[in-house]
């Protein structure tokens, strides 16, 4: 096993792609990502690996289309505005059947925003922010250690289902150090063969790259296969933690950040005999929203809590419908919610 | 005289490159000549298996289609990028991309300079034939001053609309690029010119040199409202005065 080392998120995100074996890095300077582009300046290079630092997002992430094209692992990192304009790219990627890791380092918005935590990028990451009928498979870390785990995984469902994979961190998440053990790096050589990518037509037919057709029998059947994809990443891919949710009598829903806080909470409610339990989706998408619905007719209120106006509370709603009370609490602009303030929204709801 | 036919002598055949798809060009436009030069230079270059040809969006889409060799549609103005990360990704690779104006001019501006800022071991072939083909004739960055276009009914009037960007004299004023130079394909002897140049910006790639943008002065008779020839009298005696033609770069 590896040593224990002291680091910020944004460096262990980007210590886990080089050892998921990412060969190209392409990324736009932006807080509260910085430290991640930086130590991909540091290190990419120190192993004959390529790292642009690009013009423009939207350069940056046309990097990563060609890249993965080409048949590399390859991923790009920005926050809040920058993932914004990659959404062009992100829908060629996801229309081209292509492969990436796209991280995104939440701030507050809309618009410049701020530079603090928060989650309010939930809708575009989970509903396919670009045009078109398209998801991405997005994973929510809650921890520096898990936000290394995820990056590394983010590298196989991207390759396993041909598909662009978003990390969906917040600015607390990037920022904070933790202890963590690095992930074993993975044998590049190993990896298989992708035998659709543009790395030369030799001694076999000419691979094309594309997400267009003009005749719309074909273009449908192109979007078949996306959906049809998408269903058995529904299937196989939801990924979820539940803690103490055995007894409770009342369970939150909160990802990334704010899991993390509730677990306080927990703690806290526990010791004035309140029976609260955690729900926490680790994939966003596909949200885990049948095991959702399985905890909720077990509890009689399903509180969700996010630093959003409720953009994850609309898939808690859509998953329990009736089947407990479904009350809401959020911070907004980058504001953290605290476990104070998260525990008397708690006993509003508490029987 | 009865034509022996099993003893003819082949003089001119389709490159090996260039695949039997079904043009999608209008009559008398140049981009068919153009897409000819390009696979007849990666034929005699004999880098077929490791070239990989960028489309983009516009009359060219299609790309893809006319190359015997790997190929991706990139996004409306971002193929530099794209083969700056193919190039990147597998420096063994051939990449070429082929832009027309409205695609490497105005909407992919800042692609296109900084591809060519960084000195991406790429070449671009960049399709001038100031209007947008494929929407319906609008105005391009590159159109003429008074030219009539569907945005421009009563032609361009700098005051609304600016000047014809010269955007190879732009990419030129760079330190990086290895060869920048225009070209046109309006009658035999330009045709062989534009050969010789498009061989060249090849070379260069194949020798490692850096960056080699080609812009071609391709006419759209459809959009221009001309008959092919016209069209082509029209390149010579009228376009070649705002742009004009021959190297601006030659550091091969």
């Amino acid at each position: 096993m590896g040593k224990r080392l002291l680091l910020r998120g944004n460096e262990v995100i980007a210590e886990a792609a080089i050892r998921a074996g990412c060969q190209c890095y392409f990324a736009y300077p932006i807080t509260p990502q910085a430290e991640l582009l930086q130590h991909m300046a540091v290190n990419m290079p120190r192993l004959g690996r390529t790292f642009v630092q690009a013009e423009s997002e939207l350069a940056a992430i046309n990097m990563v289309y060609g890249a993965a094209s080409a048949g590399v692992r390859t991923m790009t990192s920005s926050s809040s505005p920058g993932i914004s304009l990659k959404q062009e790219g992100i829908s060629y990627l996801a229309g081209s059947n292509l492969p990436a890791v796209i991280v995104n380092i939440v701030r507050g918005g809309p618009g410049l925003g701020d530079i603090a935590p928060s989650q309010c990028d939930y809708f575009q990451a989970t509903k396919g922010g670009g045009h078109g009928d398209y998801h991405m498979i997005v994973l929510g870390p809650s921890t520096v250690p898990e936000a290394g785990q995820l990056t590394m995984l983010a590298f196989e469902l991207a390759d396993q289902y041909r598909t662009p994979v978003m990390l969906l961190a917040d600015g607390m998440l990037g920022q904070m150090m933790e202890p963590v053990e690095l992930p074993e790096p993975i044998e590049i050589s190993s990896l298989p063969q992708k035998e659709w990518a543009t790395n030369g037509a030799k001694g076999r037919d000419p691979n094309i790259v594309l997400s267009f057709d003009l005749d719309p029998e074909v273009l449908k059947h192109m979007n078949l296969i996306l959906q049809e994809r998408y269903r058995q990443i529904e299937a196989r891919e939801v990924r979820y933690e539940e803690t103490a949710t055995g007894d409770a009598d009342i369970a939150i829903v909160a990802y990334g950040t704010v899991a993390r806080i509730v677990k306080t909470v927990i703690k806290m409610a526990r010791a004035e005999g309140i029976k609260l339990g955690l729900f926490r989706p680790i994939t966003l998408w596909p949200f885990p929203g049948q095991a959702l619905r399985k905890l909720s007719e077990k509890v009689a209120t399903v509180l969700t809590v996010e630093m959003s106006a409720g953009q994850m509370w609309e898939d808690v709603r859509l998953a329990i419908a009736e089947q407990a009370e479904t009350p809401f609490y959020g911070e907004m602009g980058g504001v953290i919610p605290t476990p104070q303030r998260i525990l008397s929204e708690v006993k509003k709801h508490a029987s | 005289m009865p034509v022996d036919v099993q003893n003819m002598q082949k003089v001119f055949a389709r490159p090996n490159s260039l695949t039997d798809a079904k043009s999608t060009y209008c009559p008398g436009c140049h981009h068919g000549i153009l897409t000819r030069i390009i696979a007849q230079t990666i034929d005699e270059l004999g880098i077929a298996e490791r070239t990989v040809g960028i489309a983009p969006v516009g009359c060219a889409v299609f790309a893809y289609r006319w190359y015997r060799c790997d190929a991706i549609q990139a996004a409306h103005g971002r193929a530099s990028a794209v083969a700056t990360g193919v190039k990147r990704a597998n420096p063994s690779l051939i990449v070429f991309s082929y832009q027309g104006d409205g695609d490497f001019a105005s909407i992919g501006t800042a692609e296109s300079i900084h591809a060519a800022n960084r000195g991406e071991n790429i070449t671009v072939i960049f399709v001038n034939n100031q209007v947008y083909g494929m929407t319906g004739g609008e105005m391009a960055p590159t159109s003429l001053v008074g030219q009539k276009t569907t945005t421009t009914p009563q032609g361009r009037d700098p005051k609304l609309f600016g000047y014809p960007i010269r955007f190879s004299e732009m990419i030129a004023q760079l330190d990086a690029p290895v060869y920048v130079t225009r070209q046109a394909l309006y009658d035999t002897k330009r045709i062989k010119e534009a050969t010789k140049a498009i061989k060249k910006a090849f070379t260069n790639q194949v020798k490692e040199k850096g960056y080699s943008l080609v812009e071609v002065l391709a006419t759209c008779p459809t959009n221009w409202r001309m008959k092919p020839i016209d069209a082509n009298k029209h390149v010579a005696n009228v376009v070649e005065k705002t742009y004009r033609l021959g190297d601006l770069v030659n550091r091969g």
